[in-house]
């Protein structure tokens, strides 16, 4: 009784907490609605697919679909001894239809990758098919090469039976599943992308640590400056900001090549001899030089709008109160500066981590980073499921900076320019 | 920066030591880009500058590369040109219009799980390129859209918009939202007053956000190397093909009109930057 004599009611009525919340959800329903366009569009164009990455790098239907009366006759055989005519059979059968659709090539690629020597064994038997006479596939198939009558390559064959596989996780840690099922590392000189992870980090690791190191005395410069010399001088670290990327990179190149103006410059000052003038490009050094002039842009911002808010009379009353300029510095100034320390090298480490351009041009072959491995895969070997693979691992470790980097910094404080 | 007449010794060369490696820096920041200048007016072939050019010899310079980059034969910079401004003012109109509307939805204190949506609105920016490239290659692929300006449009506008989230958010930080309220008070419906009167003043962040996908779509290359075919050619991707296989003056030439072009785009920024902040009541 007390309860609803209370309650408040709006003109028409209807109580005021019900009308509030009615008026609240509205106002949801209207933000969220703005929103949803973009949301939408991203969510189908550039969500989804990666999404769709994740399922194309488990995907391993590729051979399953293009020897699929294989796959039904080898269900009853145990794999211990040569399989019995009926998958001899429907492996003729089934390549026959490969040959004729000339997609036999894939298959080839497909098998070597599990077990090598499939690719002339399988081009032999191409060859030698067009006089095959029917029935007895087995004998026929096995008079083509001693191989096909050995059980190890009919059991690598019946390993890529299902459809779901984690091997191409395995393989970019240069692991493989051997033919017991154990996970195993391939040999010693076959181990290229372990090679290439540790040299993404590394090299992310070291141009943000220079990008750091650079960018802190100009960013205090550019925060301590009178206005009129500053602004002068945020030109020298905007221009970059907008320069195209491969602007930047070319000139690198033709700033770090053999007879370019870094060596002259070396030689000049005698550093070098002039015949023997360093290879600073298409090696690691270039890499490391041109993409920490390229970020360095993105580690002197965040910190310069940081330093603006700090305000110099803090420096002045450390002093005043008996710290020297160093101990005022590194008591107040740096503890200050921490946050946008924090947001530069996260942003600098998140880039870096994905850098693809600039080592594809000047990182030559120990240059590289694992982007490029990615690419290479896409664009060269063909083989998808691989590249999203890698592109699936690169992408959680930037997710797990991103993560830090939205709780230490939040997405919304990004400034740009 | 003039140091106070007291300063001790030390102090003092510490302070002109560290001018020093400031200078170092904004040279490192810097020079690079004038190398391009002076050698793409080279009149020899080589990448090198010439003694004629050391001795500031007038014919050692010519605009031969300049010629050659507009009159060349088979010259790929005139498709190449028309495609990149044709991809980049498209997927510009649709990553400021989106990322707008996304934007003044976002800014609303009644918006529902604000950090979610946000991070998720701009992870095309933090993503690697060479994933965003690959995922957008199996949509565009799968929809048909592969090799045609409208997949690379669509791709574009995709790593375009979270710089106009990112920007406008920024610019309606500050925004007196009691004068929306007097407009709809006045009997202005929402359209109008977006148009007549938020549009207006969020102006200076949204042509900033939209110069960031401008640039954005213009030096993008990794997802077009991915998308594009033989006639969607773009300049990035020219140029990249061009420094993969030989580093020809041509392309320092057309080094040095992007250059110029990005020059021309940093002053418009920097006085919509003043604009916006004063504007915003931000006074430096």
């Amino acid at each position: 009784m007390s309860n609803e004599t209370k309650q408040i009611l709006t003109t028409d009525g209807i109580p005021l907490e019900v009308s509030l919340k009615k008026a609240e959800k509205k106002n949801k329903i209207k933000a969220f609605l703005l929103v949803a366009p973009l949301l939408l569009f991203l969510i189908i164009t550039y969500i989804f697919p990666i999404g769709d990455m994740l399922f194309r790098s488990v995907d391993d239907r590729m051979v399953t679909n293009m020897l699929p009366k294989t796959y039904k006759a080898m269900e009853k055989w145990d794999g211990k001894d040569l399989p019995p005519e009926e998958v001899f059979e429907a492996f003729y059968i089934d390549y026959k239809l490969l040959v004729e659709q000339k997609t036999f090539g894939k298959l080839a690629t497909q098998l070597n990758y599990e077990k090598n020597g499939f690719k002339s064994i399988l081009k032999k038997l191409k060859r030698k098919m067009k006089k095959f006479e029917n029935e007895n596939y087995k004998e026929q198939i096995m008079a083509v090469h001693k191989r096909w009558a050995n059980v190890e390559y009919w059991r690598a064959i019946k390993r890529r039976a299902p459809d779901i596989t984690y091997a191409k996780y395995l393989k970019a840690m240069d692991m493989f599943e051997n033919e017991d099922g154990n996970i195993s590392q391939v040999s010693e000189d076959r181990r290229v992308h372990r090679v290439l992870w540790l040299r993404t980090l590394e090299v992310a690791f070291f141009v943000t640590v220079f990008c750091f190191l650079m960018a802190y005395p100009i960013a205090h410069l550019l925060a301590t400056l009178p206005m009129k010399y500053s602004n002068l001088l945020m030109i020298c670290v905007l221009l970059p900001f907008w320069t195209s990327l491969l602007v930047r990179t070319a000139s690198w190149m033709i700033l770090l090549q053999q007879q370019g103006i870094v060596n002259d410059f070396f030689v000049w000052i005698g550093l070098v001899a002039n015949d023997n003038r360093p290879e600073m490009m298409y090696n690691k050094t270039g890499t490391y030089v041109a993409m920490t002039q390229i970020l360095l842009p993105f580690m002197v911002l965040p910190l310069y709008s940081v330093m603006k808010t700090i305000s110099p009379s803090l420096m002045r009353a450390g002093k005043s109160l008996g710290g020297t300029p160093f101990v005022a510095f590194w008591k107040i100034y740096f503890p200050l500066t921490i946050p946008g320390i924090g947001a530069g090298c996260l942003l600098v480490f998140i880039l870096a981590i994905g850098y693809y351009i600039t080592p594809a041009l000047v990182g030559g072959a120990s240059g590289t980073l694992i982007s490029n491995q990615i690419a290479f895969h896409m664009k060269s070997t063909l083989d998808w499921s691989f590249a999203s693979a890698m592109g699936l691992m690169l992408l959680t470790g930037v997710l797990v900076v991103y993560w830090v980097y939205n709780k230490l910094v939040g997405v919304d404080n990004i400034k740009l320019g | 920066m003039a140091l106070p007449k007291y300063t001790e010794a030390r102090y003092r060369i510490w302070h002109y030591f560290y001018i020093f490696i400031c200078t170092c820096v904004f040279f490192f920041l810097i020079a690079p880009l004038f190398v391009i200048f002076p050698l793409s007016f080279n009149a020899e072939e080589f990448l090198v500058f010439s003694d004629g050019m050391k001795r500031l010899d007038p014919d050692a310079f010519s605009l031969r590369w300049y010629k050659d980059m507009i009159y060349g034969t088979k010259n790929p910079w005139g498709l190449a040109t028309k495609n990149s401004f044709i991809i980049a003012i498209f997927a510009t109109l649709g990553s400021v219009i989106l990322g707008t509307v996304a934007a003044l939805g976002l800014s609303s204190r009644h918006m529902p799980y604000k950090g979610i949506i946000m991070a998720t609105l701009i992870s095309p920016m933090i993503v690697p390129l060479i994933i965003s490239g690959v995922a957008i290659f199996f949509f565009m692929a799968k929809a048909g859209l592969a090799a045609t300006h409208t997949g690379i449009i669509l791709a574009h506008i995709v790593l375009g918009t979270p710089f106009v989230v990112i920007t406008v958010t920024a610019t309606l930080s500050g925004f007196d939202h009691s004068v929306t309220r007097a407009a709809s008070s006045l009997g202005s419906d929402p359209v109008n007053t977006f148009m007549k009167i938020t549009l207006p003043l969020i102006l200076p962040g949204v042509i900033s956000g939209g110069l960031f996908a401008f640039v954005t779509s213009f030096d993008e290359v990794v997802v077009v190397l991915f998308l594009a075919g033989l006639e969607n050619t773009t300049i990035p991707i020219q140029m990249w093909t061009g420094l993969r296989e030989q580093l020809s003056p041509t392309i320092l030439a057309v080094a040095t009109c992007l250059i110029v072009l990005s020059t021309l785009i940093l002053v418009t920024a920097e006085l919509l930057r003043r604009r916006s902040e004063r504007i915003r009541g931000i006074s430096r």
